[in-house]
């Protein structure tokens, strides 16, 4: 498919771009092993002093963990890169190369920019993850597998529809970076299974900031938690935002005036 | 002597005070950050504390509670950000305009700091009394401890600021700050009971806490302002941080003037 190509162009052209750089790559291991230490630093001190969180088993919660890393780390892969360079694009009116381009202008933006070497966040996650069924070994089955696929599938792109509309938004209030910066901060609170914090943080982090659907309804659907219920509405939400974000796409994209224009 | 340094700082702060006033915005959304982790860590720990039945070494639900709230107030009025902006400032050559000055390059970046304290109390005040109506807190309160708490929060902020402005400096050295400056925060986070009260951290984590400056820029203040500690033990803390204050001022200066010496930018 075009959509394909046009996607592996964008990898190479990334890789190309940071391969001079050889020091990064050096750098993003360090930064992902930092990452990490964090992350599982605090739930080997929280495990010392119980046994379960909220239900949660120690190697369930290193599952949890890793799916935060793989999901943070194709975040900042991919996601991250290519919004910010779109809300950069539309204040400096550069977006008009874009549009001139043979192919569908929210697909380009939204690939575009490629952090080739955070890879490492995601392979580091996906290590982890799999040490972590390694020890729930005996309890994953043919559904928890699929689940757990189908619910990364909704939950990215969830994460991707939010911030799609976030950054559209920047065609109207051009200088709003800043309203990226919020899901990073709020990000941290996927760490953690996100049952555990009151219901209206749970409400914030699942509706207004779509963490749960990110980290922890992956992690429920690995770990058998996952209520059909549940998995119900992340696949609606998913649709929902998908085709909210296209309509406000094509919304905005009549507001945008270029700098020829 | 001491007038024209007040003078400086007052000239400097409204400068400051009017700068930062521009990125209001961008400042309230930064504070979501540094209000949501310690809110992530109070669940946790409230969340182990009652499937323990209420008692994690000393620390009941209320005591996590008031242990963050106060976390996240101390840590809001010690930190600092230079060492993420000085690899910036100091590969481009900016330096050069802050060398200019007749007076050291730290006044302004501690006037900086404080205005912006200023400004985001107007968030912190409201988010610590939500917390506290949200997860009751349990204070142990005496009569000494408001004032010894001030003091403590003081000290810890003259001895943090200067050991990371000192750490700010690597950047005349190296580009690659930002992996020490990484690595300092980890180091912070769970040594300095950023992350959990110290007592609730393995027997190795805590001798190893007692070795370094962190405990007594973080916990000893918040375990002061808890109540937790006997008049001994707070002597014993005032006096640690005395010794880390020195041993910070000492470093700084070999730093500063080494890193001067070897500072050399575009158009010197």
């Amino acid at each position: 498919m075009n959509q394909l190509r046009i996607l592996w162009t964008f990898f190479r052209l990334g890789a190309m771009n940071e391969m001079a750089y050889r020091a990064n790559f050096f750098t993003q291991i360090f930064q992902a092993v930092i990452s990490l230490t964090l992350a599982l630093g605090g739930l080997a001190v929280v495990f010392s002093q119980t046994d379960s969180l909220a239900g949660w088993r120690p190697a369930e919660l290193t599952a949890l963990v890793g799916i935060y890393l793989l999901v943070g780390g194709f975040i900042n892969l991919m996601i991250q890169p290519s919004m910010q360079r779109f809300m950069e694009d539309i204040r400096l009116g550069t977006l008009d190369f874009l549009i001139l381009k043979p192919a569908d202008v929210q697909f380009l933006v939204s690939v575009r920019q490629i952090e080739i070497w955070k890879i490492i966040d995601v392979l580091l996650g996906a290590g982890v993850l799999v040490v972590a069924l390694a020890q729930l070994g005996e309890q994953i089955g043919l559904w928890q597998a699929a689940t757990f696929g189908l619910a990364l599938l909704t939950g990215g792109t969830i994460v991707y529809s939010f911030w799609m509309i976030l950054a559209t938004s920047a065609f109207w209030f051009v200088k709003t970076e800043n309203i990226l910066v919020i899901f990073q901060a709020m990000y941290n609170a996927g760490r953690w299974p996100v049952t555990i914090y009151p219901g209206w943080l749970q409400m914030i982090l699942t509706f207004l900031v779509p963490i749960t659907f990110a980290v922890t309804v992956p992690a429920e659907a690995l770990t058998g938690r996952l209520t059909g219920q549940t998995l119900l509405l992340s696949i609606a939400l998913a649709v929902a935002l998908f085709f909210v974000a296209r309509r406000f796409w094509q919304f905005g994209m009549r507001f945008y005036a270029g700098a020829s224009a | 002597m001491i007038k024209p340094i007040l003078d400086v700082y007052a000239a400097q702060l409204k400068t400051s005070l009017a700068v930062q006033f521009q990125y209001r915005v961008s400042m309230m959304i930064w504070m979501i950050g540094r209000i949501i982790q310690p809110l992530i860590f109070l669940v946790v720990w409230t969340t182990v504390s009652r499937a323990r039945g209420g008692d994690v070494n000393g620390y009941s639900e209320g005591d996590f509670a008031a242990y963050f709230i106060l976390q996240m107030i101390v840590s809001q009025a010690t930190f600092s950000w230079i060492m993420w902006e000085y690899d910036y400032i100091i590969r481009t050559g900016q330096f050069s305009f802050k060398l200019l000055r007749p007076i050291h390059p730290i006044h302004a970046d501690i006037a900086d700091n404080l205005a912006y304290k200023t400004l985001t109390l107007v968030i912190l005040i409201p988010a610590a009394l939500l917390l506290a109506w949200l997860f009751p807190p349990n204070f142990q309160w005496q009569w000494w401890n408001v004032g010894a708490g001030l003091l403590a929060i003081a000290l810890a902020f003259v001895v943090r600021f200067t050991l990371e402005w000192t750490l700010a400096l690597a950047a005349f050295w190296t580009t690659r700050i930002n992996a020490i400056n990484q690595t300092y925060d980890v180091t912070f986070i769970f040594l300095s009971g950023f992350f959990a009260p110290l007592a609730v951290m393995p027997q190795s984590v805590q001798i190893l806490a007692n070795l370094l400056p962190f405990r007594w820029l973080l916990a000893f203040p918040i375990e002061l302002l808890l109540g937790r500690l006997t008049v001994q033990e707070t002597l014993i803390g005032f006096a640690m941080q005395g010794f880390w204050l020195l041993a910070t001022l000492t470093l700084l200066s070999f730093v500063w003037r080494a890193g001067v010496k070897q500072y050399s930018a575009v158009g010197s």
